[in-house]
């Protein structure tokens, strides 16, 4: 804990308004978390890391190569943080390996397991590195995705989810390890929910995450909104939504309705040549992208998406009661609730308001 | 226009080997399935037949043509007359993988031959399925091989039979279905007309007229610049973007695909604004505009105005008590349309109607 005094100089020049954005744990480095996947060759580390950050069709991923070195990427989005690929192959630990450098300045260690292979000689490891972790680098989040459960029945599946909790949380009391913060997910990358293990993983690295849940807490409260979402665009990872239960249908649905907005946009967003002899009618005050869907049935407005800045949309998910001309209401709520967002994230802020 | 066009029921046989695509084709565009459901479906026996509502005025009789040898055996002989008869469209599908394109193209010019001897006015389209399977850098000369053979086998139709290179994988289906319907279209230039005309007076870069089921186009009018928009294949990317849409909102709020429609979707940018609503019991118009509030606001008007006109030419000659209560709400606006700067294009509508 010799470093924690280091973690009170903020690594922008921007003043903190709420807190440091930094981990215990981190260094004063670049003040990039980072999230290590590591697991038994083939579990679908690589997989993963091109299915969620680089948008490859689930179906291409059959393709990939073996990773035979650590692969680094950086992440920018509305906070830059560094995905590490460790392959399967090597002992981290070992002396050969620069264990400072791997471990320091992590977020979250995500652990993969194939659910449909013999997955105790993964139990082992994970638990080894677990317990050499610990010692060094306590306030580690330990992720576990019990993975490619796409395959599995639904008996099946969930049997061998309880069975590997059980196994990583008897060996680690054996230990002496009680209560380690381990999570585990049941993931594939097939559906949604991939993206929505990772949104949780991201989530616990946000230190602004209580603002954030609190803000989205009231604007659905102001405009009765039954679920609210801040996604992150590109990877299409919520990183923070109000805190009534959340299912993953509703962040399906969400994160298709993302697609379908980015995909037209596409299409008609072209860089048009400037219109000879028709003055183009330039106003100001709508570049955010802005999305409304109405549903036939009940005449009522269902899905809602507005863009907060160059890397988050909002995304509501209307209940019931929501008519049309509640729109303006709404409009006036998440004005307000960009504004405040600016405070939180300031480097967004920063970005967008330049010309000023 | 000729009267042979203005018929309403329109015999359309989907035929091709075994095993080709013909049944997974028809229940991705006609019943809302998604590509992987298609797994889920049997070998047809025999002939199943469908009649699909498209544009109110015009009844698809589609027969869906077991490929099995046995049953194209019986075709041609016992049942000739009853299966070749009066068929205003042959779709014949040939597997791009196939093991025996010989044999298939033989197979092929019976039908040809059967065709031309009962309905020599028919219209032949040859789709050129599975393409996915292929390396993308092979496809272009492949299947200029493929369609090239064919057509030396094709006959009497030797000079009209048109090639589509197809998957269900991506919008290529979509792309091929949009001609055959465009062509089945018993009114496409009054359509068009209107739409026209109707662009004009909203301003609108596109309007693209969409049927409501199967999210296949039925025409589109593009003005001044959006010509040059470099997506040329936009129209087919948007229907399938709707469809996975469709499929998406009928999962989520559990309504069957079928009827999961939304009365509107708005997507507004600093570039472009978009809008989809419905336009008659059966279409869904699609707009693009300039981004501007005004001309959005004003579009959307006369978009609602101008729905019973379009009514008109979708249910032909009787109108039907059930659309006509539909657009009851329209038929109010009708004093107001009169003060509306709309009234211009409205003397021009009338004539066109004229000759309808």
């Amino acid at each position: 804990m010799e470093d924690l005094p280091d973690a009170d100089t903020p690594p922008t020049d921007m003043p903190p308004r709420y807190h440091t954005g930094r981990l215990p744990n981190s260094k004063a480095g670049d003040g990039k978390p980072r999230l290590l996947l590591m697991g038994q060759r083939r579990s679908g580390k690589s997989s993963i890391s091109s299915v969620v950050f680089h948008k490859l069709p689930p179906g291409e991923t059959l393709y990939l190569e073996t990773t035979t070195h650590i692969k680094k990427e950086s992440m920018h989005s509305f906070m830059d943080f560094q995905v590490w690929d460790l392959p399967g192959q090597f002992n981290y630990f070992d002396p050969e390996f620069d264990v400072e450098n791997i471990f320091d300045e992590i977020g979250a260690l995500i652990w993969v397991i194939d659910a449909q292979d013999e997955y105790l000689e993964a139990i082992g490891r994970l638990n080894q590195t677990i317990l050499n972790l610990q010692s060094r680098y306590p306030s580690i989040n330990i992720e576990v995705f019990v993975h490619k459960v796409d395959g599995l029945s639904e008996d099946y599946k969930s049997d061998t989810f309880r069975d590997i909790i059980q196994r990583v949380q008897d060996e680690l009391s054996d230990h002496g390890y009680e209560n380690a913060p381990v999570s585990f997910y049941q993931t594939s990358i097939y559906d949604h929910s991939i993206f929505e293990a990772f949104s949780k993983v991201i989530q616990k690295l946000i230190p602004q995450l209580p603002t954030l849940e609190a803000l989205l807490n009231s604007l659905c409260a102001a405009c009765r909104i039954e679920k609210a979402y801040l996604f992150d665009i590109m990877s299409k990872i919520y990183i923070a939504t109000d805190t009534s239960p959340t299912d993953i249908g509703s962040y399906e649905i969400c994160s298709d309705y993302i697609d379908v907005v980015i995909d037209i946009s596409e299409i008609y967003g072209w860089d048009r040549p400037a219109e000879e002899g028709k003055k183009e009618l330039i106003e100001t005050g709508n570049n955010d992208a802005e999305s409304l869907i109405t549903m036939e049935r009940k005449g009522n407005n269902y899905l809602y998406l507005r863009e907060i800045n160059k890397y988050l949309a909002l995304i509501c998910l209307m209940g019931d009661d929501s008519p049309q001309d509640k729109k303006s209401i709404i409009d006036y709520n998440v004005g307000v609730f960009q504004a405040a967002l600016k405070q939180v994230f300031p480097r967004a802020d920063r970005e967008q308001l330049q010309p000023e | 226009m000729n009267t042979a066009k203005r018929q309403k029921q329109r015999k359309v046989l989907l035929m091709g080997k075994s095993g080709a695509g013909k049944s997974s084709m028809r229940s991705i565009v006609f019943s809302n399935y998604v590509a992987k459901d298609v797994r889920r479906l049997g070998a047809t026996i025999d002939v199943e037949h469908s009649n699909i509502k498209f544009m109110g005025n015009l009844m698809l009789n589609l027969w869906d043509c077991g490929g099995q040898d046995g049953f194209v055996e019986n075709y041609l002989t016992h049942q000739r007359n009853h299966v070749f008869g009066s068929v205003a469209v042959l779709i014949f599908v040939f597997d791009i993988e196939s093991r025996e394109f010989q044999a298939d193209v033989i197979s092929y010019s019976a039908i040809i031959r059967a065709l031309e001897e009962c309905s020599p006015g028919a219209k032949v389209f040859c789709l050129i399925h599975k393409m996915d399977l292929v390396q993308t850098r092979l496809r272009v000369q492949l299947f200029e091989e493929r369609a090239e053979y064919i057509r030396s086998a094709s006959e009497g139709f030797r000079d009209v039979v048109e090639f589509w290179a197809t998957s269900i994988w991506d919008q290529s289906l979509y792309k091929a279905w949009t001609q055959i319907i465009y062509f089945l279209i018993p009114n496409a230039g009054t359509i068009e007309a209107l739409l026209q005309q109707l662009a004009e007076i909203v301003d609108a870069r596109e309007l693209i007229l969409y049927e409501r089921t199967t999210c296949l186009m039925v025409t589109h009018v593009t003005r001044g610049v959006e010509s040059n928009n470099p997506f040329t294949d936009r129209f087919e990317r948007i229907s399938s973007i709707l469809k996975t849409h469709k499929q998406s909102m009928a999962k989520h709020t559990g309504i069957p695909a079928g009827s999961a429609n939304f009365a509107e979707m708005q997507i507004k940018t600093g570039r472009f604004m978009f809008f989809i609503t419905r336009l008659t019991e059966n279409t869904n118009l699609a707009a693009s505009i300039p981004a501007s509030e005004q001309v959005f606001n004003t579009a959307r008007i006369n978009i609602q105005l101008v729905r019973p006109k379009f009514a008109e030419l979708d249910i032909a000659a009787k109108p039907r008590p059930g659309i006509q209560q539909a657009f009851a709400h329209s038929a109010d606006s009708e004093g107001m349309r009169r003060e509306d700067d709309l009234s211009r294009g409205r003397g021009k509508e009338a004539v066109n109607l004229g000759e309808f």
